[in-house]
């Protein structure tokens, strides 16, 4: 059970948060352009990384914010919390 | 002998009797002993029958680790309780318990027989016995096996006790009340951290607290008496909570524990009555101390599992902390050092007893005083055979050979009452692993230890392989300094005397001249598995210790393997030659021990199971007999039966009610979302299919929404309230989800955009009042409002006054009649439910539910997703291409309407279907086909909505199937268990296809 340090809230347990998948996944700006194959990229294609991952959670159960959490999946250890629009911590790559 | 309580003790308290009723019969035992302590101390030892051989066993342990002393509590419909370890359950008058897993009794067991015929039940027996016939599942086997395999009865009634939870944050947790738990608890509390020690005993102390031998000593005294001033001071400390009976279930991420804390499972039956039973602590430490201790291990050697054969520590605690002798002639088994110290005490107690020794010698100061009481010591020997069947009575002891390997020379036998046995001691690793924390192996004494400590997950203690007590006292106080980043010195001179020598001879399976084959070394009592099953899964190709503990069983009984898993490994590496070390282990899964069902859910039972959402006209529907219907969290009323209606009929009748006259729905469970800000008719073209900018202020209009991948997630209607100022529908059970989607998109896609969601779904009740004399009825609630086509058309919405009060009308319809649903604050609700009822009942105002609502709409062919749609359905496939916009540039979903897939011309479509017999109602979810010859049949869809019209007088229904766009007029069939339905397919629109009952 993880705790979250939402950037609106401060620390909260996990169960007040819903988990959004990938971080940094663009919608892209004119989706009728796209072939059917890189459509799909943007559609389906996740990484699952077994490691360092940039994650999209929103305080569902609290100020309803989505924002981003840098998280290495091999052992839950949340490493960054950043809003939605600021840049992505560079030390994580 | 039929008293074994040989002496007083501290923890014993001889003024206060007690009496209790073990399978039926009533014995008297003392406030302070267990089930097990006080069965023991009438001479009872057989407790209970082996689980697939029936063989009799006694209690094994004194604690967690128990693997057969395990019984059935009380016999109340709705307060028994299976699986509780007699080990662990504190005595109260009027207990009653009863052996499980034996049937008639326990001293005439049928299924005994296994016993006899076991050569023909090897590992895997189950699984390759039960196979095949397959028809021999339902009727033979599996009653069978329910019936032998008796791990006791649960309760058939709700369990009437109450549960509490607690949510806790500390900034240290420290598991265990043994000597390292107590420094580390002082330790830390007196460095102002708020601190938590938890121990699932009654009293703290661990295995210190009755140690009473001479040549273990801690400052000149005693090492109890020294435990016990400590004691006295941690419970001073201020910042110090201290949970007895209390035991650690589980070890999450993030130091995120759960702890089962007994409140009234030691108490007399009148006084649990009322009181919280147990709680479960939610604990958040900042920092975690474990000091779990450690447990013995038996030794594997044949016919080890008779009653009287026990836990050599086990008979120490027995006879020093509860007074009680296993047995009168008692003989140690032994491969390290601990069970001199049970000898000394027995000896003491003038227990007659002698040691069996694996090792060839050994020179520490303890088994000088054990040879200097006279104690009489058979070095290098070990036990090859058990006698006696209820109670052991004898046993055979043979000399080891120089390699140990096999035996030599002569068997001797010996006469006994009780055997302890002590392989060495196994560290509870448990909570370190399931922290995440990884294992090491130390050869030496052949015990996994945990590898390396976080920097907020440490243990110290014997759970961490130290286990002479200077070793615990010094390294405890070292971790913890450094642990907590403090300077402590309360231990710097302290001064302590102990000898025991670590020095110990490792035999995992014990050489015997008996074959394997006709031995029975048992390794998991409770579960039978012997060391032969663990040779045979490995002969037949098993590896892995996780299949070879779900092959053989091994370690998945309800003592989970504490006692039998190390000593499983053990062989399978001597077996496989190879280090036990690279084997790793199975999985520490929670819980530690059994939890009860009350304490996970606690509170949440009954009317607090979940959340249950009631309109604000609830009350109405309830005084005018409806049934109810669960959506999502709502009640809804389903139908309102009248004099003794079923079902069909009641919707029979509301269903032509609300075409011929009027009806009324409450439709405030509906989402509602209040839209707002300069961007809003922007924000609207972007998640809808159709076009928004140009609807009308006091306009409504119904839209489509779907996902990224052009599937209908959700439909509702809109009006514009405003210029900048929307109110939006969704479905009642995909409000908040679509809530959460749109603020998804508006803050993370579309940040720019000036807009402003608001859930109102609560704020606002809806009651809509259709048919023929709907307007009639709207006119005598508002007099003043001009209800003419023109001035209220459909599809529009007015602002009115229901006397002072504001309502909104949107004139809208989802039965194909007329119908206007009035908005009002919640609270105004009730009443104007009420005053709708009034006015209309001159025209027959029909109250319908949702069952009726379902019927009217399918006369229309309206949809209603996620009953005609799941997910796979795009708005061309509902033949509601009329909704989605060509010229808008980009929507929610659009590109995805033209991938491959979704232009497909063969996916599966909306269609009606008629039945060939008007009077056949078709069953929703039933299979759609043309052919019922070929095989396998070729599926083509499936029913979604299916019901008798009595507008129409027959049957309809809508489907998807595969083309259904081209197919109508075509024959299909339906296939049922005993009969084929033939259909026609048709249109999706049954009723009023010129939509003239809008306007009329
Ligand atoms: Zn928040």
């Amino acid at each position: 059970m993880f705790l979250i340090n939402c950037p609106f809230c401060g620390e909260r347990d996990q169960s007040e948060f819903s988990s959004g998948g990938e971080a940094h996944v663009v919608r892209p700006k004119q989706p009728t352009e796209l072939s059917d194959d890189e459509w799909a990229e943007y559609l389906f294609m996740r990484k699952n990384i077994k490691g360092i991952q940039f994650e999209r959670w929103n305080h569902v159960h609290g100020c309803r914010k989505w924002f981003n959490v840098v998280r290495d999946t091999s052992n839950d250890k949340i490493l960054s919390v950043y809003k939605m629009g600021e840049k992505p911590p560079v030390n994580y790559k | 002998m039929s008293n074994y309580r040989i002496h007083k003790t501290e923890y014993i308290d001889e003024t206060k009797r007690v009496s209790f009723k073990y399978d039926g019969k009533t014995y008297f035992g003392y406030e302070g002993d267990t089930l097990a302590s006080a069965l023991l101390a009438n001479g009872i030892h057989l407790v209970g029958r082996s689980f697939k051989y029936h063989r009799p066993r006694g209690i094994v342990s004194c604690g967690a680790e128990e693997p057969n002393a395990i019984c059935q509590i009380g016999s109340k419909k709705d307060l028994t309780e299976p699986n509780v370890r007699a080990t662990e359950l504190e005595l109260y008058e009027g207990l009653e318990a009863s052996s499980q897993n034996c049937w008639p009794n326990v001293k005439f067991d049928i299924g005994g027989i296994n016993n006899f015929i076991s050569p023909l039940i090897p590992a895997g027996f189950y699984y390759k016995t039960f196979m095949w016939p397959k028809s021999f599942w339902k009727k033979v086997y599996e009653p069978l096996i329910r019936l032998s395999a008796g791990l006791g009865k649960s309760p058939t009634e709700p369990d009437p006790d109450i549960y509490d939870h607690k949510h806790v944050h500390y900034d240290v947790l420290i598991i265990g009340g043994g000597v390292s738990g107590i420094i580390a608890a002082k330790m830390s509390a007196k460095n102002n951290l708020k601190t938590l020690l938890v121990d699932d005993k009654k009293i703290l102390g661990g295995s210190t607290i009755y140690q009473n031998n001479e040549s273990i000593k801690i400052d000149d005294k005693l090492s109890s008496q020294w435990l016990k001033n400590e004691i006295q001071e941690i419970k001073k400390l201020s910042n110090l909570t201290i949970k007895t009976r209390t035991s650690i279930a589980a070890y999450h991420g993030y130091n995120f524990l759960l702890a089962k804390e007994n409140l009234t499972d030691h108490l007399p039956e009148e006084k649990k009555k009322n009181n919280i039973r147990q709680r479960l602590w939610k604990i958040r430490a900042k920092k975690v101390v474990i000091a779990t201790g450690s447990i013995e291990r038996p030794l594997v050697f044949n016919n080890n599992d008779r009653p009287g054969i026990l836990l050599s520590n086990s008979i120490k605690k027995y006879l020093d902390y509860y007074g009680v002798t296993c047995g009168e002639n008692i003989i140690l088994f032994t491969n390290n050092d601990s069970a001199y110290e049970t000898s000394i005490s027995l000896h003491k107690k003038g227990i007659k007893n002698i040691i069996i020794d694996l090792r060839k010698s050994t020179s520490s100061e303890l088994i000088k005083q054990a040879e200097s009481l006279g104690i009489k010591i058979y070095f290098n020997h070990v036990v090859t055979n058990t006698f006696g069947y209820r109670k052991i009575n004898s046993l055979e002891i043979m000399e080891l050979s120089e390699d140990g390997n096999t035996t030599v020379g002569n068997k001797i036998k010996l006469s006994c009452d009780c055997l302890g046995m002590s392989g060495g001691w196994t560290p509870m690793v448990h909570m370190h692993t399931q922290s995440g924390g990884k294992l090491d192996f130390r050869d030496d004494d052949q015990v996994f230890l945990p590898k390396e400590n976080s920097e907020d997950q440490i243990s110290v203690g014997s759970c961490n392989g130290d286990f002479d007590l200077e070793n615990i006292i010094d390294k405890t106080v070292n971790k913890i300094n450094k642990f907590l980043d403090i300077d402590n010195q309360d231990y710097q001179d302290t001064n302590i005397l102990c000898s025991k020598e670590k020095d110990k001879r490792n035999i995992w399976l014990l050489p015997n001249k008996i074959p394997l084959g006709k031995t029975k070394c048992f390794i998991d009592f409770q579960n039978d598995s012997t060391a032969k099953d663990i040779k045979l899964a490995l002969k037949e190709g098993f590896r892995s210790i996780e299949h070879v503990k779900r092959y053989t069983t091994t370690g998945m009984a309800t003592d989970q393997g504490k006692l039998s898993n190390m000593h499983a490994l053990g062989i399978i590496a001597d077996t496989a030659s190879v280090k036990m070390g690279t084997l790793g282990t199975t999985t520490f899964r929670p819980p530690f021990t059994p939890l009860t069902f009350g304490t996970l859910v606690g509170r949440n039972v009954g009317k607090f199971f979940e959340v249950v959402r009631k309109t604000s006209m609830h009350e109405w529907h309830v005084e005018n007999n409806a049934e109810f219907e669960n959506v999502g969290q709502w009640k809804r009323p389903w139908y309102y039966p009248k004099n003794a209606e079923n079902m069909h009929d009641a919707v029979q009748r509301e269903s032509k009610a609300a075409r011929d006259s009027a009806g009324i729905l409450d439709a405030s469970t509906l989402g509602k979302i209040d839209i707002q800000g300069s961007d809003a008719s922007e924000f609207l073209n972007r998640v809808y299919t159709n076009a928004w900018s140009k609807l009308a202020i006091g306009k409504c209009r119904y839209g489509i929404m779907l996902n990224e991948d052009g599937m209908v997630y959700d439909d509702g209607v809109t009006t514009r309230i405003s210029e900048n100022h929307y109110l939006m529908t969704t479905t009642t059970g995909g409000a908040a989800n679509v809530l959460s989607k749109l603020e998804d998109y508006l803050q993370t896609e579309w940040p720019e955009l000036d807009v402003y969601l608001t859930s109102v779904t609560d704020h606002y009740s809806t009651a809509s009042i259709c048919g023929p004399n709907s307007k009639k009825i709207l006119n005598k609630l508002f007099p003043t409002l001009d209800l003419s086509d023109e001035n209220f058309p459909h599809m529009s919405f007015k602002e009115v006054k229901l006397e002072n009060i504001n309502c909104r009308i949107m004139r809208i319809s989802f039965t194909g009649e007329q119908s206007y649903e009035i908005n009002i604050e919640s609270k105004y609700g009730h009443a104007l439910w009420k005053m709708c009822i009034e006015a209309g009942k001159e025209f027959n105002l029909t109250p319908y539910g949702t069952e009726t609502m379902h019927l009217l709409r399918a006369e229309k062919g309206f949809i209603i997703v996620g009953q005609d749609t799941d997910g796979t359905m795009t708005p061309s496939d509902l033949q509601m291409d009329w909704i989605v916009s060509k010229k808008k540039f980009d929507f929610i979903g659009k590109r995805s309407l033209y991938r491959s897939d979704t232009v497909r011309e063969d996916r599966k479509q909306l269609v009606g279907l008629l039945t060939d017999d008007p009077k056949e109602i078709l069953e929703e979810g039933a299979q759609i086909v043309s052919d019922i010859k070929s095989k396998p049949i070729d599926m083509l869809g499936h029913v979604t909505s299916s019901y008798f019209s009595p507008n129409l007088n027959k049957s309809i229904a809508l489907a998807v199937v595969r083309s259904g766009k081209t197919m109508k007029g075509q024959k299909l069939i339906i296939p049922m268990e005993n009969k084929n339905i033939n259909v026609t397919v048709s249109d999706t629109i049954f009723f009023d296809k010129e939509n003239k009952r809008l306007n009329a």
